[in-house]
């Protein structure tokens, strides 16, 4: 008897905590299914919830719009994700692996100030350095902004994986007679590879997401899709069949990589507060 | 004399070996500067150079479009922000309101649902999984849809208050609701990371006093009141601050979906500061405001350290 009431508890208890994360996970499910609805249904009072006819309109319009490219912009957003994302990793990795050996506690701090200062504080000046180098519009411009994102996040989050390894390993590479650069590129970035993906996946995710700096730096031809979608939202209003496609294929990506990677990147999430 | 380094104690144990001479024998022994100087350098440009400049360009008046070279003013553009500019006092205000009553629904609301996932359920890993979402989710998209649920005549959640019989609210549509309303969002959005942080703090708990507890006949209220939450409180404090410092500068929800309004009740200092240096090009003016605004974060950051310090004995 007390196994069954055990199990009823057990499965009060799980439907007790999946009413809880309804709220959380309504607004994904209400920006899929209007992304399905035409103009009627979207708009339908009461609202529909699940679409009666479910239409591709919505990604169509997207998709086919010439005054918007859509494959532009999703272009644009892969260059700049990857691009500060390489940048990023190449000269963030060393230095990680740099504070956590040496434990150069002021340069973890150094990147920390950088965490914390507002994007404004970056962004007026560095609106008129471009300006005056004629680069805004250019991909150039909006990677080492998001740079300024990405790097304190990478440098961070590998001092953690570094920290982890054993030192050990380290000093016998040194001993063989490798050299510490050596020591880096042979032995310990291949130990660290799974924190080293996910670093380059939160990285990614930051950058897709970055809205203010693309907001400012970006022009015509190198907006990227936040910038694309908040247009298309003053010009949409109320079409918003479309508008939530869109905002559903910008989502996708993001959460596809954070669900496979979730383990690490929670921890990237937290700024090193949760160790995985 | 200066302590030898690491790596000069490295290097030292092979003096015959080649890479002890020339220019590879410098970059080891070197080691702990060239590693990171790229970043650091990197980081100092994007950090000191901005931050410089802003300073300087905050002592001058300037618009961009403008020909003429910034005039120098000295400090009256700190002196206008804080007497007649009434809109930036209203600011400050505004970004303390929000921020304020974000990070307390959250830190509540995410140590809460991190009490009670702390304990084995069906479907635990799932939805803890489920729950990083928000967090990494486009915040532009996010705004979008939930800008078609706050209409007030179309949107799903006057239908839901209709529903239960409420009568339906104005959200983001109302000067007096804006910023409850803007509050809803962000904390959809980062009630999780309070959450993930205090359950990894309770992960992390000492079993001793529990035991101790249980022998001495404690009840479970009072080993949450008495034993779980004192414990956590650094946790708590961390996950909070961790939150207080990004609230303040929470910009693209709110440009996205109010763009300050209505009627500048979301007017934070942010969306002000866009406004000056990005739509009025006022830049001497914009880098004043960078510059009192940069300070305000430093601040509250330095105070969170110490109340965390605090907290920690």
């Amino acid at each position: 008897m007390d196994l069954i009431k055990k199990y009823w508890e057990g499965t009060a208890y799980t439907i007790l905590m999946l009413v809880l994360m309804v709220p959380m996970m309504f607004v994904f499910f209400w920006m899929v299914t209007i992304s399905f609805q035409n103009n009627v249904e979207s708009t339908a009072s009461p609202p529909v919830f699940i679409p009666r006819n479910p239409t591709l309109d919505g990604y169509r319009y997207v998709f086919n719009n010439p005054s918007n490219p859509f494959f532009k912009y999703l272009l644009n957003s892969t260059i700049v994700a990857l691009g500060c994302t390489i940048i990023g990793l190449l000269i963030g990795v060393p230095a990680a692996f740099s504070i956590a050996r040496w434990k150069q506690n002021g340069l973890a701090l150094g990147i920390l100030l950088a965490r914390i200062t507002p994007g404004f504080s970056f962004l007026v000046p560095w609106f008129i350095t471009f300006r005056w180098f004629g680069m805004i519009d250019t991909h150039a411009a909006l990677i080492i902004s998001h740079l300024i994102v990405g790097l304190p996040i990478i440098v961070w989050v590998m001092i953690g994986f570094f920290e982890d390894l054993p030192t050990e390993l380290v000093d016998a590479g040194l001993i063989d007679g490798s050299s510490i650069y050596g020591v880096l590129w042979h032995i310990a970035i291949p130990l660290v590879k799974p924190g080293l993906v996910a670093t380059a996946i939160l990285s990614i995710i930051f950058s897709w997401n970055n809205f203010n700096f693309s907001v400012i730096l970006a022009g015509p031809n190198t907006r990227t899709l936040p910038v694309a979608v908040f247009n298309l939202m003053s010009f949409e209003q109320f079409n918003w069949g479309p508008l939530a496609a869109a905002a559903t294929m910008i989502t996708l990506p993001v959460v596809a990589m954070a669900l496979v990677m979730q383990r690490h990147i929670v921890s990237g999430l937290t700024f090193g507060a949760v160790k995985q | 004399m200066a302590e030898p380094s690491v790596a000069d104690v490295h290097v030292s144990r092979h003096p015959q070996d080649a890479s002890t001479r020339g220019w590879s024998a410098w970059f080891e022994r070197r080691a702990a500067f060239v590693l990171p100087f790229p970043a650091v350098a990197t980081v100092a440009l994007m950090l000191a150079f901005p931050l410089g400049y802003t300073l300087y360009l905050s002592f001058h008046d300037w618009t961009i479009a403008s020909t003429a070279d910034p005039k120098f003013v000295f400090l009256d553009n700190y002196v206008k922000l804080f007497t007649t500019d009434a809109r930036f006092k209203n600011s400050i205000v505004i970004t303390f309101y929000f921020t304020i009553l974000g990070v307390t629904v959250q830190t509540f609301l995410g140590v809460t649902l991190a009490l009670l996932f702390n304990r084995q359920f069906w479907g635990r890993g799932l939805l803890r999984t489920l729950a990083i979402l928000p967090m990494v989710a486009t915040p532009v998209a996010i705004a979008l849809i939930f800008v078609m649920m706050f209409n007030p005549l179309l949107g799903v959640m006057n239908y839901f208050l209709t529903v239960v019989g409420l009568p339906p609210w104005s959200w983001t549509y109302a000067s007096s609701t804006v910023i409850p309303a803007l509050v809803i969002v962000d904390t959809w959005q980062w009630t999780p990371l309070i959450m993930l942080i205090t359950l990894a703090g309770l992960a992390a708990l000492p079993g001793e006093p529990y035991e101790a507890a249980m022998i001495d006949g404690a009840s479970k209220a009072q080993m949450l009141w008495l034993i779980t939450l004192p414990l956590l409180r650094p946790t708590i404090v961390t996950a909070a601050l961790f939150r207080l410092i990004d609230s303040l500068k929470t910009f693209d929800i709110i440009f996205v979906m109010t763009q300050g309004g209505p009627g500048g009740a979301s007017d934070t200092i942010n969306i002000y500061l866009f406004n000056t240096a990005f739509a009025y090009f006022h830049m001497g003016m914009a880098s004043s405001m960078v510059v009192i605004f940069f300070a305000i974060v430093l601040g509250v950051s330095l105070l969170a350290i110490r109340i965390r310090r605090a907290t920690w004995i």
